[in-house]
């Protein structure tokens, strides 16, 4: 499968990843790679098979609505790279 | 050219659970920051959300209440995008299926009623909330979160753009306000956000079929800037397009306090949500008996209750559609009544004293000191000749800040009303006796002038004589 530049530019910017020019062409490659394999199930004869979306036979999970112990906030905040007064603290949200 | 103008409404409502939709941390208001939170919804790796019974509950009643059909498959999808309020880079929302579809509801604008179609409703998660380190978001350098709401369970409630004003869209969002605190399903208080609302507008030359290119401005919570939005917004878009320019499609913010719209972004990409099926949580499958068993458990519902305030009590149409606009003060109403008061004095009072003292303090009817008890026990003193109105004004006032009961201020204050025509005879002849100008305006056949006769015998027996009886009594008299 031929994956543009386009398509693996806009890929990486939907996921907030930059790319560096010289990687551009590896991550087409490994991209097309994965397009490709996936075509390999178009050969997969489905005629009789009804469509779906779940791979699991359940349905109606439920759980009651009975309140359970939250993380203390130590614990909460203890992986977040910079954090103030109890808060997770994050970069400029806007570009400008 | 003339413009009209085309508004949709997207309806946020945050439920009245005790805990978040996919986990069982509490929902609590005005928690500390960051202490209503857990693995599952600060989306830490390798957990698995699982759904509030209640959260499909109160969705499947919203529907109905809305005319909805509920949709017997329904599934959850994720909608990726990228804002520090999400921590998981994705919400868990309902895309091609969700819990209900196509209902509607009335309204009622000046007399003129309107049908307002329902495209959908659909259950969600909130986002957290963000404090910026600047003024706005535009001037902060940093931003800190709190994911205290993250999690708490969302209706999404999408209109079609079938509104035409600014006061049909208030209307409309207070007959869905209405609807969900009739059922029971959210708190709808504006100012804690519980309620808000996204709004589409655009224009189009009256007459045209085709929709123009739309604005929205994302949650507005209260009804004063929802009108003020979109009247502003419609001002806008009319200089712009009788300039000869182009509505941009973009996202606006409103600011309140200046009473205007502006452009929030530059730059518009065009939002690629690459939705797909949530694979933590199956599908959800009713069945039609339940759906029926949700119908029937439904209680009477505004439209309803407004009908039989009208015609079975005779109420107007327009004191019966406050009364019934909120739950709380329909409730507030049938309770008084129950006590056997009159029902048009009943709604009198609560729109007229009631409210006044409501709005003073602002304190929610829930919260007024005067119980419908009281105001029925009150009103009856009226209707049995007890107390005229006016000194029932009297008596409010004093019920307001004790918790006497009115028979009891009544007597304690001797604000019995007099009744007694010997009293009253000498009253009546001292007035008379001391108003010679209206007492000869009136024989000579202004029959006017007996009001002023009448003010003074009320100010003598400070208000207590039953004003009926003066008038017979004067016209008796000063005929003779």
């Amino acid at each position: 499968m031929n994956v543009t530049k386009d398509d693996m530019k806009n890929v990486a910017m939907l996921s907030r990843l930059s790319v560096p020019d010289n990687e551009a062409a590896k991550y087409m490659e490994q991209l097309g790679n994965f397009l490709e394999y996936v075509e390999n199930l178009k050969g997969v004869d489905t005629d009789d098979v009804e469509p779906t979306t779940y791979a699991l036979p359940m349905e109606n999970v439920f759980r009651d609505d009975v309140v359970r112990p939250s993380l203390p906030r130590d614990a909460a905040l203890s992986n977040a790279p910079l954090k103030e007064d109890g808060y997770f603290k994050v970069p400029r949200v806007l570009e400008e | 050219m003339k413009y009209e103008a085309v508004i949709g409404l997207e309806i946020h409502s945050e439920l009245k659970t005790n805990t978040k939709i996919f986990c069982g941390c509490a929902t609590g208001f005005g928690a500390e920051q960051n202490t209503h939170v857990c693995p599952v919804c600060l989306g830490l790796p390798g957990v698995l959300p699982v759904v509030n019974r209640r959260v499909v509950e109160f969705a499947i009643k919203a529907g109905l209440a809305t005319n909805c059909t509920i949709n017997k498959y329904s599934k959850f999808d994720r909608k990726n995008y990228y804002y520090p309020d999400l921590p998981k880079n994705f919400q868990t929302s309902q895309y091609d299926l969700p819990i209900a579809e196509h209902g509607y509801v009335d309204i009622d604008v000046d007399g003129e009623k309107k049908r307002i179609r329902l495209t959908r409703i659909h259950m969600e998660e909130d986002a957290g909330k963000l404090v910026h380190s600047g003024t706005t978001i535009k001037d902060s350098a940093t931003s800190n979160v709190d994911y205290n709401r993250t999690g708490v369970p969302l209706l999404e409630i999408v209109s079609e753009p079938d509104m035409r004003s600014a006061a049909e869209a208030r209307a409309y969002m207070e007959k869905i306000k209405s609807i969900l605190e009739y059922i029971d399903v959210s708190n709808c208080r504006m100012e804690q956000g519980n309620l808000r609302a996204d709004i589409n507008v655009s224009l189009r030359p009256v007459g045209q079929k085709d929709l123009g290119t739309r604005t929205e401005m994302k949650n507005i919570n209260s009804f004063k800037s929802l009108e003020e939005a979109i009247e502003y917004e419609i001002e806008r878009q009319t200089e712009v397009l009788e300039d000869g320019g182009h509505v941009i499609q973009e996202t606006r913010t409103f600011d309140a306090a200046k009473g205007i719209t502006l452009s929030m972004r530059s730059k518009e990409e065009a939002q690629d949500y690459r939705y797909m099926p949530e694979p933590d949580l199956p599908p959800i499958i009713t069945t039609d008996e339940e759906i029926e068993a949700y119908r029937k458990g439904l209680p009477e519902l505004p439209d309803a209750r407004c009908e039989r305030m009208e015609h079975e009590l005779g109420l107007s149409s327009y004191d019966a559609g406050i009364i019934t606009s909120s739950r709380a003060m329909a409730d507030y109403f049938d309770e008084v009544i129950a006590e056997g008061a009159d029902a048009k004095l009943a709604a009198n009072w609560m729109m007229g004293e009631l409210s006044k003292n409501l709005n003073a303090e602002s304190k929610t009817i829930e919260e007024s000191p005067i119980d419908a008890k009281r105001l029925g026990d009150m009103i009856k003193l009226i209707t049995n000749g007890t107390i005229s109105s006016k000194i029932a004004k009297d008596v409010f006032s004093a019920m307001w800040t004790s918790k006497d009961a009115p028979e009891k201020i009544v007597k304690e204050k001797g604000l019995v009303q007099i009744t007694d025509t010997g009293e009253l005879d000498s009253i009546l002849d001292e007035v008379i006796a001391a108003n010679p100008k209206p007492v000869e305006d009136y024989k000579s056949g202004n029959k006017k002038a007996i009001g002023a006769l009448v003010g003074q015998i009320m100010k003598k027996t400070k208000g207590k004589a039953n004003p009926k009886l003066v008038n017979e009594m004067l016209a008796k008299k000063l005929s003779n």
